[in-house]
């Protein structure tokens, strides 16, 4: 049957050398469909749950979904699925840019990356050719450099790689494509250097991934097109500001966490917001592969240097969050992520989390190499960005480990705003009832995008939610986090959502794999996928009490600002959450796992 | 007086922020006339913070926020 599936997996063993070509299990595609969701049942059937994340046991799955390089909206997007050295749970990082399309296109569904080479090599992928090859040459090179040098090479290519703290094994670390698209998030980079490699290459001959069916894909994205056309958030807001555009939204709410979360409300938002950064720094958008939105930002630094440019996340974590609102020195700390291989909302919160340990007087000036972690200060988040990527002082080399450890180290375990040792993202959840659940229950631990509330209850979108309310809230959160599990897996952009629903989606899956979800199936594959998650970190040790939010969040009010006084309310969400997941104490039933088809693995 | 705050392409040909007699308005409604926006092209409107309606009622030592459709994570 003709599909949009590739069919073929590439198998390779660093350890041995050994490279084969495996058929893609239709059947376990089908119950999980690609990506994010396939990516976990691979790793689940082969029991990686229970390795060390950093050891040659570990594997590493660069899997792209079905409609990945096929002509859907957003249609650029792939997954590293891992086991995250981070959190010891379950890793699956999303990238954009053209990368994840490029394997595709050259025949790949996936590559699982097994083993641990014995020197520095990188994979080449040239269509059907697939080499391992020496990368001494390319180590220490930071992401731009790297990208240019493997160019020099394969001039065709689309590179992937890990910077510099990908290779000293930093919890931090991100896989970077095409020079700034980051899988950032739970230490996936750490992985990929674990295992001495450095890049793959991809070359193609082709590029187009054929469907199922043509002339119904064709119908479905002319649909699709028109409602990405009359939205106004992805036709105007975010190709105008980007995501920056919610530093002011998220700021009036009074939810935008300030100094390390100490407070909620940040007077000079304005200066490091979506519109300031247009006015100042903006030169052009950027856009994915397959991207009618175009979101990402092209900026210059330092009045020279043009590069890829912050989102919301990184604009708040090293500006509010660090009581920082030279928009300049974001731009260039944010880049240093990008270059080093970080993950740029982490880093920035283990800056913060540093910042007030040094308030408290934990972390002292002489641990500071002269440069304190003073709130507000420029020079210190551009330099201790970069002392994090080269892990180049002892306390550099903490923080390049996250704020858990890093506090934890301290003796003040509280001041980390984490959930499962991973940093929380740019809103507030004493102010937003609903945002918590998605933070406390999040498969891959801190995280907005595994059920981003933010939309109804703060933008209004598909519909106007009280924010301050815990009533129905966990319903929602149930029903977004499985609808993201499926965008996550087709290989499309979750920011496609904003003008799309489950009934587009349905569409554009059928045309391309020929099946026949309705949206009650399709939210069902993704409710599969979160349980199967949970399936994975149950296995890899995961407690009923991961499952919850910083002390902060629920015992300290926010004191200043419009949301003055809010705490989360997550212990009356939380049962109720379980409850409509059909969760005992954190985990699915038997009958939750039967209902969806699941055998628990021991 | 009563604050009023624009955002993102509301900006336009206008300014950041107002400062308007609160005595001269009893709704948000009357604000957007007064400042020539167009009801529809505000999304969000914040009163002090929380989501209201155009029609909500507007006094003294108000904040209101106006922004356009906005999206992003
Ligand atoms: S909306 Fe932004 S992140 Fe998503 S595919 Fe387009 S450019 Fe990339």
């Amino acid at each position: 049957m003709k599909t949009s599936y590739m069919g073929k997996v590439a198998r390779i063993n660093l350890t041995t050398g050994e490279i084969k070509v495996e058929s893609l299990d239709f059947d376990l595609a089908k119950k999980f469909i690609g990506g994010r969701g396939l990516g976990t049942a691979m790793l689940y059937e082969e029991g990686i749950a229970k390795v060390e994340p950093l050891s040659a046991d570990n594997k590493l799955i660069y899997i792209t979904g079905p409609m990945t390089g096929t002509a859907s909206p957003t249609a650029g997007r792939y997954m590293v699925v891992t086991k995250s050295p981070l959190t010891g749970m379950i890793a699956s990082s999303n990238s954009g840019g053209v990368w994840g399309a490029k394997l595709k296109y050259a025949g790949w569904d996936a590559i699982i990356v097994e083993g641990k080479a014995k020197s520095w090599v990188y994979i080449n992928i040239e269509d059907d050719k697939i080499e391992i090859l020496p990368a001494d040459k390319y180590v220490g090179m930071l992401s731009e450099a790297c990208d240019e040098a493997f160019k020099e090479v394969h001039p065709k290519a689309s590179v992937l790689n890990i910077g510099p703290a990908g290779e000293h094994l930093s919890l931090l670390a991100a896989i970077m494509n095409d020079k700034d698209r980051a899988a950032g998030r739970s230490g996936v980079g750490a992985v990929m250097g674990s295992k001495n490699l450095k890049a793959i290459t991809v070359t193609a001959s082709k590029n187009a991934v054929e469907p199922h069916d043509a002339d119904k894909l064709k119908e479905a994205m002319k649909a699709c097109l028109k409602k990405i056309k009359d939205n106004p958030v992805t036709s105007q807001g975010l190709p105008t500001y980007g995501t920056a555009v919610l530093v002011n939204i998220i700021n009036n709410t009074g939810v935008f966490p300030t100094k390390n979360w100490q407070e909620s409300y940040y007077k000079e938002a304005d200066d490091i917001s979506g519109e300031t950064l247009k006015d100042k720094y903006l030169v052009k958008n950027n856009f994915c592969h397959r991207c009618q939105i175009g979101c990402g930002r092209v900026v210059t630094i330092d009045g020279n240097k043009v590069a890829g440019g912050p989102e919301y996340e990184p604009l708040w974590a090293y500006g509010g969050n660090c009581g920082n609102n030279d928009l300049n020195a974001i731009d260039k700390a944010n880049f240093y992520c990008n270059e080093y291989g970080m993950d740029a909302i982490s880093v920035p919160c283990t800056i913060a989390a540093a910042m007030e340990l040094y308030q408290l007087g934990a972390i002292t000036d002489a641990d500071c190499d002269g440069m304190p972690l003073k709130w507000g200060s420029a020079e210190a988040i551009v330099e201790w960005t970069k002392r994090m990527g080269e892990a180049s002082s002892p306390l550099a080399k903490l923080m390049a480990d996250g704020s858990y450890r890093l506090c934890e180290h301290y003796g003040h375990p509280e001041v980390s705003m984490s959930v499962k040792k991973q940093e929380m993202p740019a809103y507030d959840a004493r102010g937003v009832q609903g945002i918590g659940i998605t933070y406390a229950t999040s498969n891959r631990g801190g995280c907005h995008v595994r059920g981003y509330l933010i939309s109804p209850e703060i933008l209004g979108l598909p519909e106007q939610l009280d924010r301050t309310t815990t009533e129905g809230k966990a319903a929602w959160c149930k029903i977004f986090q499985d609808l993201t599990a499926v965008i996550d897996s087709m290989g499309l952009c979750l920011f496609s959502s904003f003008a799309l629903g489950a009934p587009e989606y349905a569409a554009l899956l059928n045309a391309g794999t020929g099946t026949e979800y309705d949206v009650n199936g399709l939210l069902e594959v993704g409710e599969r996928i979160y349980n199967i998650e949970r399936l994975f970190n149950k296995a890899a040790g995961m407690k009923p009490e991961d499952d919850r939010l910083p002390k902060r969040l629920t015992e300290e009010a926010i004191p200043d600002g419009p949301s003055k006084g809010m705490v989360s309310q997550i212990k009356v969400t939380l049962p109720q959450y379980y409850e409509a997941r059909g969760w005992k104490d954190a985990f699915p039933t038997k009958e939750t796992l039967d209902r969806l088809g699941l055998v628990e693995k021991n | 007086m009563i604050e009023v705050r624009l955002f993102a392409t509301l900006r336009e040909n206008r300014e950041k922020i107002y400062f308007l007699p609160a005595e001269n308005f009893h709704c948000a409604l009357d604000i957007y006339n007064h400042l020539n926006i167009p009801a529809d092209e505000v999304s969000t409107l914040l009163i002090n913070g929380f989501h209201k309606k155009p029609h909500d009622e507007v006094k003294d030592n108000d904040i209101l926020a106006l922004f356009p459709p906005v999206g992003g994570g």
